[in-house]
């Protein structure tokens, strides 16, 4: 065991019960001020239920497609050269600094039916502001720099003579990627896409202005606990963040498990 | 240099012991930002005339409920001049920072000035929107706040389902029906009232508005009278924004008197005029006549006749399983 042991962890638990457990705390006492009956109400209501389906879905749906085009554009930004490829970089990191706000209302504008995209969108069919496909692209806009940035640092550590061992050997192109360089970039992209679908599951900034806000329809469950505290309901508020809690908790779990079975996978085949 | 020093010191002194630096802090709901603006100025001269004392009033605004939630949270309000009596009750309920009978403790229920709901449509009305039965036609394309969050979302529902009664000989079935379709022409719900006049001017959704009235104003100073115009409908709800004094925090921070006399104030000819041109509607009389002209006649109603009391509106309206809530399930 490394020196110092004992002061670290103790450190690491003071640190995290501070920051992490004594609000978390707070939110199952709050909610212990409702009777068993009425915490299943509230978590129940058609409005709040249509809403975990809305958040849940839109989520996991926009971690996805990050995980997919995200690992492209660190792929880009890591093997290849290009002029601008600084900025391109620095872009990436956008969603992070932008005040969720201003992102919120920038995209709600854009795809309005008088916005830049809206404008070409609308005649299509296609219904961005508003409907369930602009709170997917809230979620996918603030969700791209998870990705990127957790296997940007995996791939630049990546030995290209591996690959060309794996060529050598007589293996094509996809199978290079498949075999050789995705099960090696498998646990940074699941650390990537559990952090990108956390974020985007309490996410209220940048989704309100172009969700819409229709009950049972394009309503997220933040805009249904702020109804609750708007109402001076903060037992029902925390009710719903339970909920929330205890699925997204679960979720990461599995995430990490996963990652952890995925890892010990690898290193056994290596060795 | 010394001495020059002394004299700054020794006149400190003299003006600390004569007059006071005293400072207050107003929180309030989102369109009143212009007419505290010019309130202050106006109340920390007068203050200033009469006791010679400087008064600093700070002011905070934000949707009614949030900035409710502040105070109940230990934001230290010494005054609290909120969209409705509901979160001010709730102040009082949860934090226990002012009696719960605050609300008898100014003329007209506390309320120095009111206002009401009226419509925001675009140049020339297109849609030929008169009166709240325009509103629900199918083709109409609705723009409110979601009331369960904002303070004027409440009002204007009150205010669209009074209409319905009046109409209906106080039917509630059809009333509810009435609400209904016109939440079903509602293609977005704001947390807030700013959100929903940015969603209605700025992204060109929707044909209609329903807005506070001094809000419209403000939005077609705004954005220009180009592009929208007012009209207001034949019957609307006597929209009433209370003002109290927040008890144990200004008796903490010494500011009772002075605050007491800040909401008093309102009441006078000068805080009834500030009011009027800031488009709310004043109580006095002879200053309502002044500013005839700002404020279109319309049969008003109040909540308490319509609807007993804002605890009864928001168990049976707003509610979880509410009326509100029963248009959006099936």
């Amino acid at each position: 065991m490394l020196p110092g042991f004992k002061l670290t962890l103790g450190f690491t638990v003071f640190y995290l019960g501070l920051i992490v457990l004594i609000p978390l705390a707070a939110v199952f006492l709050k909610t212990s001020s409702l009777t068993w009956n009425e915490f299943w109400q509230t978590v129940t209501m058609p409005t709040a239920i249509a809403s975990y389906r809305i958040t849940f879905g839109a989520s996991l749906l926009a971690a996805l497609v990050n995980a997919v085009f995200g690992l492209i554009v660190a792929w880009v930004l890591v093997r290849y050269e290009f002029f601008g490829k600084k900025i391109v970089d620095a872009l990436v990191d956008l969603p992070f600094a932008l005040p969720t706000a201003v992102a919120g209302i920038t995209l709600a504008s854009l795809y309005s039916s008088k916005g830049w995209l809206g404008q070409w969108l609308e005649p299509l069919g296609i219904k961005v502001a508003n409907t369930q496909i602009g709170i997917f692209i809230a979620l996918t806009f603030i969700g791209l720099p998870f990705i990127v940035r957790t296997v940007q640092p995996i791939l630049e550590d990546l030995d290209p003579e591996l690959e060309e061992a794996a060529s050598s050997l007589g293996a094509n192109r996809w199978q290079v990627f498949w075999r050789v360089i995705f099960p090696m970039l498998t646990p940074a992209l699941l650390t990537g896409f559990a952090l990108a679908f956390a974020r985007a599951l309490g996410e209220y900034g940048s989704v309100i202005f172009i969700a819409g806000g229709i009950p049972m329809k394009t309503q997220i469950t933040p805009v249904v606990i702020m109804q609750e505290l708007d109402m001076f309901e903060y037992g029902k508020a925390t009710a719903i963040a339970v909920v929330m809690l205890v699925a997204s908790f679960v979720l990461l779990l599995t995430i990490n498990v996963l990652q952890w079975w995925t890892n010990r996978y690898n290193t056994n085949n290596l060795a | 240099m010394k001495s020059f020093l002394k004299i700054m010191l020794a006149s400190a002194l003299a003006v600390s012991a004569n007059a006071k630096e005293i400072k207050l802090l107003n929180i309030s709901y989102d369109p009143t930002r212009e007419l505290y603006t010019e309130y202050n100025a106006a109340f920390a001269k007068y203050w200033k005339g009469k006791t010679g004392d400087e008064v600093t009033i700070n002011q905070s605004h934000g949707g009614s409920g949030k900035q409710a939630q502040a105070v109940i949270n230990g934001l230290e309000a010494d005054v609290v001049t909120l969209a409705l009596a509901y979160d001010i009750d709730a102040v009082s309920k949860q934090a226990h920072l002012l009696p719960a009978d605050w609300q008898n403790r100014l003329p007209n229920n506390s309320t120095p000035y009111t206002s009401t709901i009226v419509f925001l449509v675009r140049k020339g009305n297109p849609k030929g929107i008169k009166d709240w039965d325009d509103v629900v036609k199918a083709d109409v394309k609705v723009v409110a706040p979601n009331p369960k969050t904002s303070g004027g979302a409440r009002w204007a529902y009150l205010a669209a389902y009074a209409y319905a009664l009046d109409k209906n000989n106080h039917a509630d079935a059809a009333a509810r029906e009435f609400i209904k379709q016109l939440y079903k022409n509602v293609p977005v719900l704001d947390t807030g009232a700013r959100g929903s006049t940015v969603t209605f001017a700025k992204n060109g959704i929707g044909d209609v508005l329903l807005a506070w009235e001094n809000e419209a104003h403000l939005a077609l100073k705004e954005f220009g009278t180009n592009d929208f115009e007012i009209i207001t409908p034949s019957l609307s709800i006597l929209a009433e924004p209370p003002v109290a004094l927040v008890d144990k925090n200004a008796k903490r921070h010494h500011t009772t008197e002075v605050a007491t006399e800040y909401l008093k104030y309102l009441y006078s000819d000068e805080g009834q005029e500030i009011a009027a041109k800031n488009y709310y509607r004043p109580r006095t009389e002879a200053i309502a006549q002044k500013y005839a002209n700002n404020f279109t006649d319309l049969k008003l109603v109040t909540l308490e006749s319509q609807f007993g009391s804002w605890a009864n509106a928001q168990k049976t309206h707003f509610a979880d399983g509410g009326v509100f809530d029963q248009i959006y399930q099936k």
